[in-house]
């Protein structure tokens, strides 16, 4: 009962497509563990059926001894599990701080909640000299760190991550990395999805390779870095 | 020259605060699911028979309350029946199903009263006459463009300023990602139609007290026309649908002053394949309304 989330044999279908086969997969309290794969794999199918967006076929889901299957989204977000979404997502519409206050939505502790901003705002200062502006003005780089304060802002206890690299300049892609460092050494448990496996696997506790629905590897960060046919694979020249 | 034109200009503001109170039905709906709500028009006239019959069976200040909470439990029901099944359907047949629900709401309409106009009661002091410089009018309006101005500074206060006005603007963004925040999609939904309705049986009260009669279909042309007026200001923006439906009733009445009548209403409607053709955002209306 060490795992905080246990997937097993979970199955989604999308319109007749069986986009997970059954895969089964573990996340330990305090780790980071990360699934890679290509496009398609269905690593973000496998965090939208955790975060309750889509209906799983068959399959279990338990987080920290519960089962969360039936659970819609507000729900699993109430049980710890935030989510920061692929293409980052923030509201446009909505000022910088705005974004922060709705990440604590179901929060009704006003005081931590400011004072929760204030420790944002601490780590990512960038987004105090931008409190009252559009979320939609700020660069790539800025609207990722304000969906990752955004997650934090509920105060997870597992904070799911999918592509926070994605269409981010290298230099950005670097501290992105660098504060999901930061934030397993604060205790946050995160399960991380990534197209960029090199980084992600650097920086895993365990990872696991998704190939077409189906998990087709499993290791450490290192094993699989190490590993032939992931170098191959997913890591091409850039790792040799 | 003025006191000729003074009376048409009272009366172009007044029935522009009406057309503005049920605009912003649209417009909110419209923000929220990117559905023309064609049953909002409907909900507009079944409020005014609610108070034709309610009002025949107690004293208004009791009628008056009520009419109110029939109209918003209408409009609440009209979503959760007829749109929230649709959720995750083509937008077209959620359109479709609205249709259908303006169409059944105007035939149980016809189906109760027998199609006879019925009428209105006199609600006090807003019938009152009163007479300003040329103009010798009611009191409902002074008061309509009033009380527009002031339920609608205070809506948007309330969607700029507190939590749920917060989960309103984000759900119009994100369906998906706001429901990632723990917003109850559904309420905030619900909140919608039922702001909605609420304006419309505000507005109802003050159009029927100039019309005085009521009739299953009269609301398909203040519906229309704030309908036009939403999309004339930018569909999916409040402060628009406000300035579209002054603009509109105002412009309205002066064509009235000028002797042309019988243009009043094809004014309106050449109006919106205008600003089809010249600026299809509207006047404050947001670049890329399509949802992703």
């Amino acid at each position: 009962m060490s795992s905080m989330l246990i997937v097993k044999d979970l199955k989604v279908n999308y319109g007749g497509i069986e986009a997970l086969k059954g895969i089964s997969f573990e996340v330990e309290q305090g780790q980071i563990v990360t699934l890679i794969g290509a496009n398609g794999a269905g690593k973000s199918t496998t965090l939208r059926a955790i975060s309750g967006l889509v209906k799983t076929a068959s399959g279990a889901i338990n987080f920290m001894g519960r089962d969360i299957i039936p659970f819609n989204a507000q729900q699993v977000v109430a049980e710890g599990i935030a989510m920061v979404p692929e293409g980052r997502r923030v509201f446009e519409n909505l000022t910088v701080k705005e974004n922060l206050k709705i990440g604590a939505y179901l929060r009704k502790d006003r005081e931590e909640i400011e004072a929760g901003i204030e420790d944002i705002y601490q780590r990512f200062p960038r987004l105090k000299e931008r409190e009252w502006q559009l979320a939609g003005t700020l660069s790539g780089g800025e609207q990722q760190m304000l969906a990752v304060g955004r997650a934090m802002m509920a105060r997870p206890k597992l904070l799911m991550m999918d592509e926070p690299s994605l269409g981010l300049a290298p230099l950005v892609v670097k501290d992105i990395f660098a504060i999901i460092r930061e934030l397993k050494s604060e205790g946050i448990t995160i399960l991380l999805i990534e197209q960029n496996a090199n980084a992600a696997l650097r920086c895993a506790d365990m990872a696991y390779v998704l190939e077409t629905g189906n998990i087709t590897m499993s290791g450490t960060g290192q094993a699989l870095l190490a590993d032939q046919r992931v170098r191959d694979a997913y890591l091409g020249s850039t790792a040799r | 020259m003025f006191d000729k034109i003074f009376p048409y200009l009272l009366a172009g503001v007044s029935v522009g605060g009406q057309y503005a109170l049920i605009a912003v039905g649209y417009t909110m709906v419209y923000g929220i699911l990117r559905l023309i709500n064609f049953a909002h028009g409907d909900i507009f006239t079944a409020a005014g028979f609610f108070m034709v019959y309610i009002s025949a069976t107690m004293p208004l200040y009791l009628a008056i309350p009520l009419v109110t909470v029939l109209t918003v439990a209408l409009g609440f029901t009209v979503e959760r029946v007829a749109y929230k099944p649709l959720r995750t359907a083509p937008r077209m047949s959620i359109m479709i199903s609205a249709i259908g629900v303006s169409y059944l709401l105007q035939n149980l309409m016809w189906y109760i009263t027998g199609g006879l106009a019925k009428q209105y009661p006199v609600l006090p002091w807003i019938s009152d006459s009163i007479t300003l410089g040329s103009a010798s009018t009611k009191v409902v309006t002074i008061v309509t463009p009033i009380l527009t101005i002031v339920l609608v500074t205070a809506l948007v206060m309330l969607i700029q300023r507190t939590k749920i006005g917060m989960a309103m603007r984000a759900v119009s963004k994100d369906f998906e990602t706001a429901e990632l925040m723990g917003i109850k999609i559904n309420s905030v939904i619900s909140t919608t139609f039922i702001i909605g309705s609420f304006l419309a049986a505000v507005g109802s009260m003050l159009y029927f007290t100039n019309y005085t009669t009521v009739t299953p279909t009269i609301g398909a042309m203040p519906g229309l026309k704030a309908f036009v007026a939403a999309v004339f200001g930018g569909i999916g923006s409040i402060p628009g649908a406000v300035v579209g439906a002054f603009i509109i009733g105002i412009a309205e009445n002066l064509i009235r002053a000028m002797g042309y009548t019988t243009f009043s209403d094809a004014f309106t409607f050449a109006l919106l394949i205008l600003i089809l053709l010249v600026k299809p955002t509207g006047l404050f209306g947001e670049k890329t309304s399509e949802k992703v």
